[in-house]
């Protein structure tokens, strides 16, 4: 028998219900038996069977016989306690009885309907699955859920787009917020851009309104070139020192913190001629000769996609560097805003009209959408059969080198139209045949395969731009250590359900958006970032978490601090106290028991699944009748 | 244990008793479906529910074959499907470690098995059974000396 832990408390007082479910238990399985026989079982004060214990009926017949028979403890023997467990438990909890002292017995989807040509077999198994219930019921224990308070105040780390988004949100909502930005001002990777997609706003009058309202915030409190130093602490109560350049690291106390650090473009060295030729750059260096116009006089330009990403340096698409080539495409066949540095005096000079283009660009807005569209539509097929035939309007050739155009939603894809109307030329090229970049007396040229004429061309180039992935910042790690959340394989942050919680973080209090956690553009940033903020202000505005009440406790006289546990768990929640000893934060324990089963010491006990219980069911199983 | 040396003779007289511990998000629900959708297996396992696969400690697996189980199943979520994030892995490292334990302690491969079962998968649940069902019956009872 097993032993009594009933300790110096009463004798347990186990109530069993045994549910017919109609036929889909009784009809296979003898249900009168197996109730006779749960009476005999130890401390089982009573057991009875129900035609269905889910209805109304069963129901009170629970309540009323934990009254009238003084039960402390409920089984019932029906269906999964993955539909009805939270049924049963607020019917007992409605009695008195602590839901946590209720034990379901699988009868129907692990009994009767997978036995159901072996009536005998199956109702012996029954009395075993009862039997073990009991057994674990035995040993139960009262839990209590326990409230953990929060403090109201946020941290948003990164200053872009997606931080300013996120901090702005929060701060409106009426929570203080701390914007830590590295760099010495706020604008993140937007400020280094020029143009932006399906906008005629500049890339700097865009998020200039966004900065302002930053700026104006009296709930956000900025710290400019700084850094995460350090976090201790869980949801709700996170201790932050804000690290400066050379200043006095700031202490700041938060509940939730947001994490919204961007990326940056991979740098191709050693790929397609990069830093060979000053012709030779990437999409980010474009924006930049942009911005200081300083682009040079180009009569053709070629862009190469994919530039070190999908099995080069990376594995990945990068997602939005199709729809900035073809954004810079046009900008270059329209030769908007003058990018390409011809200035009207200049070109004066040469006796060139610079005018043209703009000239086509206000025919161009003047002819109705549909018509753009239906002819795009014929030219597309013209740009297939003549591929170096007629030049862009603007005179200038521009090429983009693709493995396959991901121009994504409807917006990109009237782009991406737009773009071939501009007579920008798509040429394909497959994966083990790149484009090579060489420079023949000191002119640029790209040697490509032809997919169509089967066969080897080269195109003489001004200027080749290589659109490059962009990947996770040097310092993710450092910050994902710091905050004990997780890195994707290709380094980015790494959400805790890539559908159902994208800007979640598994560890709770800790948010994601934008770009560190995987190539966006600034919609997409933009609309993560309000999810993000959104989400890190449930418990702000709750003021307090409801900590899990199934968690690990430590043992403190048997553990020895060797920290076994406090790396097998994923949610970060145990951490050494000031003796070294493993203490559980339990606002952060998801109740997995991954601990409990590692300690050496045996110094962890899961709650609700304690060792005693589990292998009281096991012995339970095992037991010869 | 007496009339084991008859069982041997009188073949189905054999019923090989298994233990299986599921997690309660993946295989739990996979053994749920097997009912949900009436697949048949045959009655000899016994399933101690755990939150997750990484909750079961070694000790309770040598545990159930001291006790007389002829066979013990831990089940979890399919690799990077884990509930809790990465429990299923440390499963996965224990199971490698016990399966080495056992097979030096006389106990043999088949009566230990670490299965990935998704809330999917009751076909598959059901197949488990079966096949280790089959398995313990072609071995018979765990040596003696051993237990």
């Amino acid at each position: 028998m097993p032993e009594n832990t009933s300790t110096e408390k009463e004798k347990p007082r186990i109530g069993v219900f045994i549910c017919h479910c109609g036929s889909n238990i009784g009809g296979f399985v003898d249900v009168k038996a197996v109730t006779e026989y749960a009476s005999t079982l130890p401390d089982v004060a009573y057991a009875t069977d129900n035609l269905y214990t889910c209805a109304e009926d069963g129901l009170n017949n629970i309540k009323e016989t934990i009254k009238e028979h003084n039960l402390d403890r409920i089984i019932v023997a029906s269906c999964t306690p993955r539909t009805h467990a939270p049924l049963f438990q607020r019917t007992c909890e409605a009695a008195g009885v602590n839901k946590y002292m209720f034990t379901f017995v699988n009868l129907r989807e692990h009994c009767s309907w997978v036995h159901m040509k072996e009536k005998e077999k199956a109702t012996q198994k029954a009395k075993d699955l009862v039997r073990m219930g009991v057994a674990r019921a035995r040993f139960l224990e009262p839990q209590e859920e326990t409230r953990v308070d929060v403090t109201p105040t946020a941290l948003v780390v990164g200053g872009g787009v997606s931080g300013m988004t996120a901090a702005l949100s929060l701060a409106n909502m009426g929570f203080p917020v701390h914007l830590v930005e590295k760099d010495k001002e706020l604008g993140g990777f937007v400020r280094s851009l020029h143009a932006l997609m399906m906008t005629t706003k500049s890339a700097n009058e865009t998020i200039r309104p966004l900065i302002d309202k930053v700026n104006a915030h009296k709930n956000i409190t900025q710290h400019l070139s700084s850094h995460v130093a350090s976090v201790e602490g869980f949801i709700g109560n996170y201790d932050v020192s804000i690290g400066g350049d050379g200043a006095e690291p700031k202490e700041v106390k938060v509940g939730t913190i947001i994490v919204a650090t961007g990326a940056v473009p991979l740098v191709p060295d050693g790929l397609f001629g990069y830093k060979e030729h000053p012709g030779i750059i990437t999409s980010s260096e474009f924006e930049e000769l942009c911005n200081k116009k300083e682009l040079p006089r180009l009569k053709s330009v070629a862009f190469i996609q994919c530039a070190g990403a999908r099995g080069q340096k990376v594995s990945y698409c990068s997602r939005i560097c199709c729809n900035v080539a073809i954004k810079s495409a046009i900008h270059i066949a329209e030769n908007r805003d003058n990018i390409l540095g011809v200035t009207e005096e200049k070109a004066a000079e040469a006796g060139e009209a610079v005018e043209e283009p703009a000239a086509e660009k206000k025919a161009e807005e003047e002819g109705s959408e549909r018509r753009r569209r239906r002819r795009g539509r014929g030219r597309q097929a013209e740009d297939g059969a003549g591929e170096e035939g007629a030049a862009p309007s603007s005179g200038v050739e521009v090429t983009v080198f693709n493995r396959d155009v991901m121009a994504y939603g409807v917006e990109n894809e009237l782009e991406f139209n737009k773009a071939r109307e501009k007579r920008v030329k798509f040429v394909r090229y497959g994966p083990d045949n790149l484009p090579k970049v060489s420079v023949k007396d000191g002119k640029l040229e790209v040697g490509y395969f032809h997919e169509t004429l089967k066969m080897e061309r080269t195109m003489p180039v001004d200027m080749v731009i290589l659109s490059t992935p962009l990947v996770a910042q040097p310092d993710a790690a450092t910050l994902s250590q710091l905050l004990k959340v997780p890195l994707g394989q290709d380094g980015f942050f790494q959400e805790a359900h890539v559908k159902l919680r994208p800007v979640d973080f598994a560890t709770d209090g800790v948010y994601v958006c934008g770009a560190c956690r995987g190539p966006a553009d600034i919609a997409e940033s933009v609309s993560q970032a309000a999810g993000a903020a959104s989400r890190a202000s449930i418990p702000l505005a709750n003021g307090f978490v409801q900590a899990e009440a199934l968690t690990s406790v430590v043992d403190e006289t048997k553990c020895t601090g060797c920290g076994t546990c406090v790396e097998v768990c994923p949610y970060s929640a145990l951490r050494k106290n000031d003796e070294g000893i493993s203490e559980v934060i339990a606002a952060a324990c998801k109740g997995c028991g991954c601990c409990g089963a590692t300690c050496p010491e045996g110094a962890i006990t899961m709650t609700h699944y304690t060792d005693q219980q589990l292998l009281a069911e096991a012995k339970a199983a095992l037991e010869e009748v | 244990m007496v009339e084991r040396s008859e069982a041997e003779q009188d073949q189905p007289s054999y019923n090989p008793r298994i233990v299986a511990f599921c997690c309660n998000w993946c295989s739990y629900a996979g053994a749920d479906l097997a009912g949900t959708t009436r697949v048949q297996y045959p009655p000899n396992v016994r399933i101690v529910r755990v939150m997750c696969s990484g909750r079961v400690d070694p000790a309770f697996v040598l545990k159930a074959f001291t006790l007389g189980a002829d066979g013990v199943i831990i089940a979890g979520c399919h690799p990077s499907d884990c509930h809790y994030i990465n429990g299923n892995e440390k499963t996965a490292t224990r199971g490698d470690f016990l399966s080495e334990f056992l097979e030096e302690a006389g106990i043999e491969s088949q009566r230990f098995r670490v299965e990935w079962i998704a809330g999917s998968e009751g076909q598959k649940f059901a197949e488990v059974i079966r096949g280790m069902v089959s398995d313990l019956e072609m071995l018979g009872p765990v040596a003696q000396e051993v237990a």
